[in-house]
């Protein structure tokens, strides 16, 4: 065992590393700095947490399982000036009698998962081989190029000129057939579509090029190569941005304006008009009665939740799927 | 020995032979790579000029010089792995087994399946151990005698008394020596003819970096070996013909050009080199 030494005299060459620590001013503008970044993340976290909480304060009261399975009913405001709606539906702890009428959005519900299920199934794949063209083929060659600009533009075009696009391409020539959850999905992928290029083709750009050289060096050809590392290693990144389209569209209103009409029975098909979630916010949230304003809270809650839920899911997929460092 | 391999034998690329011209390339039974005054461009921009040299079967063959000479370049034309840096062209001829490398009608996969490459930088995928060395049998379809080809190539690279309990665990979580062991491992799945190295040892310490130079000592009588080096004691010590590259600058005096000043048995680059710039660079007083 050795001792430790007591301390010696302080070399001159070593003056002013003991003592004072920060000077006065190093330390005021590191505290204003630390504080204004604190504060931001707080001013930013505000809205936020306000319209969760007020979200699913206002809207679980809607939420019953009647929500789900039932069909929604258009004249919630007459029929509650009947005494017909229970008051369970306000928040309170009310009981069900029977004859009661019952919230239910069954119909928006279906209506949002169909159509936004349709529409990652066409933009999400579509969106990651343009990527794949972009990143892996096209590079800087001139049509490459010429479609990333494109794309770039379509990530500004407002959500409901993908509507008037789609229903004057699409459902106008179909006539009364024209109203659908297809054109609905189509008005959505077309929104998603620019989003899944752009977010996919940045994570492509972040595989490091030695692993597509290890590949190459194999003799391995380059689709090979894209589907085998290339993609694998960029999966974790291609679901988030593939999730945050999922999540903009599911909330998109104005595409589906011109392209699902408005039902209040349960449609499960793509066929045929239909309605979603937002739909309903939207027209629930105009009327005035206290159950409609409800039922637009309770639909902006269920929305929330269903992206939450989707969100949730593909992240654990794909750490299911993505090899991490160990 | 084997003659010089300075001379040019075959007319350049100005008065280049046809393909099927069958007394273009008379055969020595121990030549891998026959390179006849080859320059590669990148753009505008000369990288290496009029290299010529062969590399002989079952020899390790080291290329050293200066950074930026263009050894690496010169390495990367055997595989055609040049192919994928934009606007990179050859020049000259290139011969592997008689045929020219870069004939339009090569099949480019083909080539790298038969001459495999260890990187500076081990560069294991981001898969299990096991994946990273099938991938390449995967690839040519095989799907049955899997472990055993992973098992053999493993023991091949030295590798595998270290792993064979985890051969799930994923390639990135083994040292860089172990990494790039397994890049080798990678390499020889295939069972290529050729291995190129690209300075493999230059991110290993020396106890790893030993390790590599016994396993290419081993593995030489399998595969013919071309190994680019920035360590003289390294190409000294495992290589059985060094080629000694350096920059040249070009005659409007702006651009960097690697040429290759001489090419011979490692012990006479190293005693007795006949070019001065040989003996000043493997002597230390130049680069």
């Amino acid at each position: 065992m050795t001792t430790i030494a007591p301390p010696g005299p302080i070399d001159d060459r070593a003056r002013g590393l003991l003592g004072g620590g920060l000077a006065l001013r190093r330390r005021v503008a590191d505290a204003l700095v630390t504080g204004g970044c604190v504060a931001a993340l707080l001013v930013a976290a505000v809205p936020l947490l306000h319209l969760v909480v007020t979200v699913a304060s206002r809207g679980a009261g809607a939420i019953t399982p009647a929500w789900f399975t039932r069909s929604i009913q258009g004249n919630v405001g007459q029929l509650a000036s009947q005494g017909k709606i229970n008051d369970a539906f306000a928040g309170g702890a009310g009981t069900l009698a029977q004859g009661d009428i019952v919230l239910g959005m069954q119909p928006a519900i279906v209506g949002t998962l169909v159509i936004t299920g349709l529409a990652s199934l066409l933009a999400i794949p579509l969106g990651v081989l343009g990527a794949v063209y972009l990143n892996e083929y096209g590079r800087r060659s001139r049509p490459a190029s010429a479609l990333r600009f494109l794309t770039d533009v379509m990530t500004g075009v407002p959500s409901v000129v993908m509507g008037l696009f789609i229903f004057s391409v699409w459902v106008v020539p179909r006539g009364a057939t024209g109203l659908s959850a297809l054109a609905g999905a189509l008005a959505l992928a077309c929104l998603m579509l620019p989003i899944v290029v752009r977010s996919t083709e940045e994570m492509l750009k972040l595989v490091p090029d030695n692993l597509r050289e290890a590949s190459a060096a194999l003799g391995t050809r380059t689709w090979r190569t894209t589907v085998g590392v290339v993609i694998p290693a960029a999966l974790p990144g291609i679901t988030s941005g593939a999730m945050l389209a999922v999540a903009r569209a599911a909330g998109e209103t104005a595409p589906l304006l011109f392209t699902i009409g408005a039902v209040t029975r349960t449609n499960w098909g793509i066929d045929g008009v239909t309605t979603a979630l937002p739909m309903q916010i939207y027209a629930n949230a105009t009327e005035n009665t206290p159950e409609q304003a409800l039922m637009a809270w309770g639909a902006a809650l269920t929305l929330i939740v269903i992206v939450v839920v989707c969100t949730v899911l593909a992240r654990v997929v794909t750490s299911r799927f993505s090899f991490r460092p160990t | 020995m084997p003659e010089m391999v300075e001379e040019v034998r075959a007319p350049g690329p100005e008065a280049r032979p046809e393909l099927d011209d069958a007394g273009a390339s008379p055969e020595l039974p121990d030549v891998v790579f026959d390179v006849q005054r080859l320059s590669v461009l990148y753009g505008s921009f000369r990288a290496v000029r009029d290299i010529s040299l062969r590399v002989h079967e079952h020899e390790i063959t080291a290329f050293i010089g200066p950074s930026g000479c263009g050894k690496t370049t010169m390495l990367r034309c055997f595989n055609r792995l040049n192919d994928l840096v934009e606007g990179a062209r050859v020049e000259g001829r290139l011969e592997y087994h008689g045929v020219d490398l870069y004939d339009p009608r090569v099949n480019v996969t083909e080539v790298r399946r038969r001459i495999g490459m260890v990187f500076q930088k081990p560069n294991p995928f981001p898969k299990s151990i096991y994946d990273n060395v099938a991938y390449g049998p995967r690839i040519t379809g095989l799907r049955k005698g899997l472990d055993d080809v992973v098992e053999r190539a493993l023991r091949g690279a030295a590798l595998w008394d270290e792993v064979k309990d985890r051969l799930k665990a994923s390639g990135l979580s083994l040292s860089g020596g172990q990494q790039q062991r397994l890049c080798i491992a990678r390499a020889i799945a295939t069972e290529p003819e050729v291995l190129l190295m690209d300075e493999p040892c230059s991110a290993l310490d020396p106890i790893a970096t030993t390790r590599i130079e016994d396993l290419m000592q081993e593995i030489k009588d399998q595969y013919t070996i071309v190994i680019v080096t920035h360590n003289m004691q390294q190409a000294a010590r495992v290589s059985d013909r060094t080629a000694f590259f350096t920059t040249e600058v070009g005659a409007s005096g702006e651009a960097r050009t690697g040429v290759l000043v001489e090419s011979d048995v490692t012990e006479r680059i190293f005693s007795n080199p006949s070019d001065e710039r040989t003996e000043n660079y493997v002597t230390g007083r130049f680069g």
